[in-house]
């Protein structure tokens, strides 16, 4: 038996690459950096590495050869849109992941000792999550580009395992903050399990790991279905949890809630975009044949997700809570694109998926800022009255808030629209149905708000809006501008993603 | 032997760690629940590799044990900790978030 080496193609793998190197120089830097120096070191480090992996994803787009590893990776059109837009959310979350009123002094302490006291009064920081942020933003990026079903599970745990731990990492309400980490993390394995077990009837179905050699298979229907429709139904389950699709969404309010807000923003954004562009590539080429087959159930879960995420979102008394539950009703519109299974549907997913994510980020960015002697306050009966005390922040929020309803001239809208005219063009008239109608409920919910903020009066215990620190303004400012000028002037980057979005198979 | 004895088996395995993780209230036993379910899909890995004559199964199973150390080193880790903070390890008593 000859053994040959294999080809890896560098260039394409760049971009994670300088991610993963990065992380790596974060870890020594760790180690080796005066305590005083880190934080400082540690965030020009990350913004410089993902910055250097953006500009390679730009310049690496229209290389001619688009698989490396020998085929595990494959870099096309929504590969390189999907890994530009997490980039640019990791870069806009950084800013807000480094603003040090947001993790605890000392992971290690129990909440309350003497030696989380000590540690504090120290001024410690946890400058871990730079590396961690790091590792995840590198699974990330290889999770929709990765091309056979070993690279696609590494890249799901790359990209879980540190989300698990910077869950557990606020500064405030420790017990909750660990609380989250826990359920995440044992819900997190438990369906990475059922994911592995489908891919292990995906390649007990075709007898190839790789997604060319089973779709040939699908497309061939050569094999037992019996064990494709195990595989396609416990590969789904498991990428459905990572999205918090209805009925698998039962971490993510309680996760959203308890970890940190600036992990919340970062998890809730960038998550979001890499397990639905791996859903987008394996439903559009490895499953598309077998479209009879998940197109039915897929449906069914993408109308129950949308209405019980609006509907439930009508009843959260805690902002945080609340915003989980419309990213739940948003994980529903967004599997209307995957649903689609046309051009134009994977168009506007990728549209929808950064549009989202930017928005996302800047509004739990704005939720940091609305605090109380204790910390953020997350109950929405002490925002009322909020935009009277500070009409910036109240504005900006609402803005966020308008983009998530879809609100014309908000980038909401454009996402929402081109989302659900690709679903209407396939056929998937009921996904379009419950969509709009469920729309329609989530803008009552959000104005709600809105109209809590600016026309009640406020309570005796009112919050206060602390001045943002200039890291937290970078991410409000840049999240904000984004979501103006995609929703007053998206053509540019709709025809960018419309040159590029097309899966190689 | 005839090999979809094997799937049977991991099957069972999948069941057992599935069920485990839903009616046990041990962050540690349900930890471990999950480890059988990864196993059990190692065991359909290589038996897959088996039927099919590919060596393919049998690499992804290594890689899967990697996964699932790493995978230990993390939970652990956030078990203990939560376990150090409320000398519980029942995943009833981490209810704080439930409204």
């Amino acid at each position: 038996m000859t053994f040959t080496a294999p080809v890896l193609n560098y260039t394409i793998l760049s971009p994670m690459l300088i991610v993963l190197a990065g992380a790596l120089i974060g870890v020594i830097i760790e180690a080796f950096v005066s305590k005083a120096f880190r934080p400082l070191v540690q965030l020009i480090l990350t913004i410089g590495t993902l910055l250097l992996a953006l500009v390679q994803v730009f310049r690496i787009r229209e290389s001619e050869s688009v698989t490396a590893a020998m085929g595990s990776v494959i870099f096309d059109g929504p590969g390189f849109l999907l890994q530009a837009a997490i980039l640019i959310i990791s870069i806009i979350s950084v800013f807000l992941i480094a603003d040090n009123e947001n993790f605890t002094a000392l992971a290690a302490a129990i909440p309350g000792s003497p030696e989380e006291h000590e540690s504090i009064q120290q001024g410690n920081k946890v400058t871990e999550v730079f590396p961690l942020t790091l590792f995840a933003v590198a699974g990330m990026m290889l999770f929709p580009v990765s091309s056979d079903l070993i690279t696609l599970f590494v890249a799901l745990e790359m990209l879980s395992l540190p989300l698990y731990l910077m869950a557990g990492l606020s500064r405030r309400r420790r017990l909750l903050s660990q609380e989250a980490a826990l359920k995440y993390f044992l819900l997190g394995a438990f369906s990475s399990a059922f994911f592995l077990f489908g891919a292990a009837y995906l390649y007990g179905y075709s007898g190839d790991i790789t997604f060319s050699g089973i779709r040939d298979s699908v497309v061939g229907g050569s094999g037992n279905d019996i064990f494709l429709l195990i595989g396609i139904a416990f590969v789904s389950i498991g990428l459905l949890f990572k999205v918090g699709a209805v009925p698998f969404h039962a971490w993510s309010p309680d996760v959203y809630q308890g970890a940190p807000t600036a992990v919340t923003a970062f998890m809730a954004a960038a998550t979001k975009v890499a397990a639905f562009g791996a859903m987008l590539r394996i439903y559009y080429t490895v499953f598309a044949n077998a479209q009879w087959s998940w197109t039915p159930l897929l449906s069914g879960i993408a109308i129950i997700t949308m209405l019980f995420g609006s509907f439930v979102a009508i009843a959260q008394r805690d902002v945080k809570r609340m915003l989980a539950y419309s990213s739940i009703a948003h994980a529903g519109f967004l599997l209307a694109g995957v649903i689609a299974l046309n051009k134009a549907g994977l168009a506007a997913s990728i549209f929808y998926l950064f549009a989202y994510g930017v928005a996302t980020v800047g509004a739990f960015a704005v939720v940091t800022l609305v605090r109380d002697s204790a910390g953020e306050v997350t109950d929405l009966n002490r925002w009322t009255g909020l935009g009277k005390r500070s009409p910036w922040v109240a504005s900006v929020f609402a803005f966020f808030l308008l983009a998530f309803a879809g609100i014309p001239l908000t980038s909401g809208f454009i996402g929402k629209f081109s989302i659900f005219s690709a679903a209407y063009e396939s056929g998937a008239k009921g996904v379009v149905i419950a969509g709009v109608l469920s729309s329609a409920v989530a803008a009552f919910f959000y104005i709600r708000v809105i109209v809590l903020m600016f026309f009640t009066d406020s309570h005796e215990d009112a919050t206060t809006v602390v001045i943002p620190s200039v890291l937290t303004r970078i991410t409000v400012i840049f999240s904000f501008v984004i979501t103006v000028a995609l929703g007053v002037y998206p053509s540019p980057l709709i025809d960018f993603i419309n040159k590029f979005a097309t899966f190689i198979r | 032997m005839n090999a979809a004895n094997y799937l049977y088996v991991s099957a069972l395995l999948f069941t057992i760690g599935a069920v485990g993780v839903v009616v046990r209230r041990n962050a540690i036993v349900v930890f471990m629940c999950v480890e059988l379910m990864l196993n059990a899909a190692n065991l359909a890995f290589v038996t897959f590799a088996r039927i099919n004559g590919s060596i393919d199964g049998q690499i992804m199973a290594f890689f899967t044990m990697v996964v699932a150390a790493c995978e230990v080193v993390v939970g652990l880790a956030i078990i203990v900790t939560i376990y150090r903070s409320r000398r519980s390890a029942s995943v009833d008593d981490a209810s704080l978030l439930k409204r």
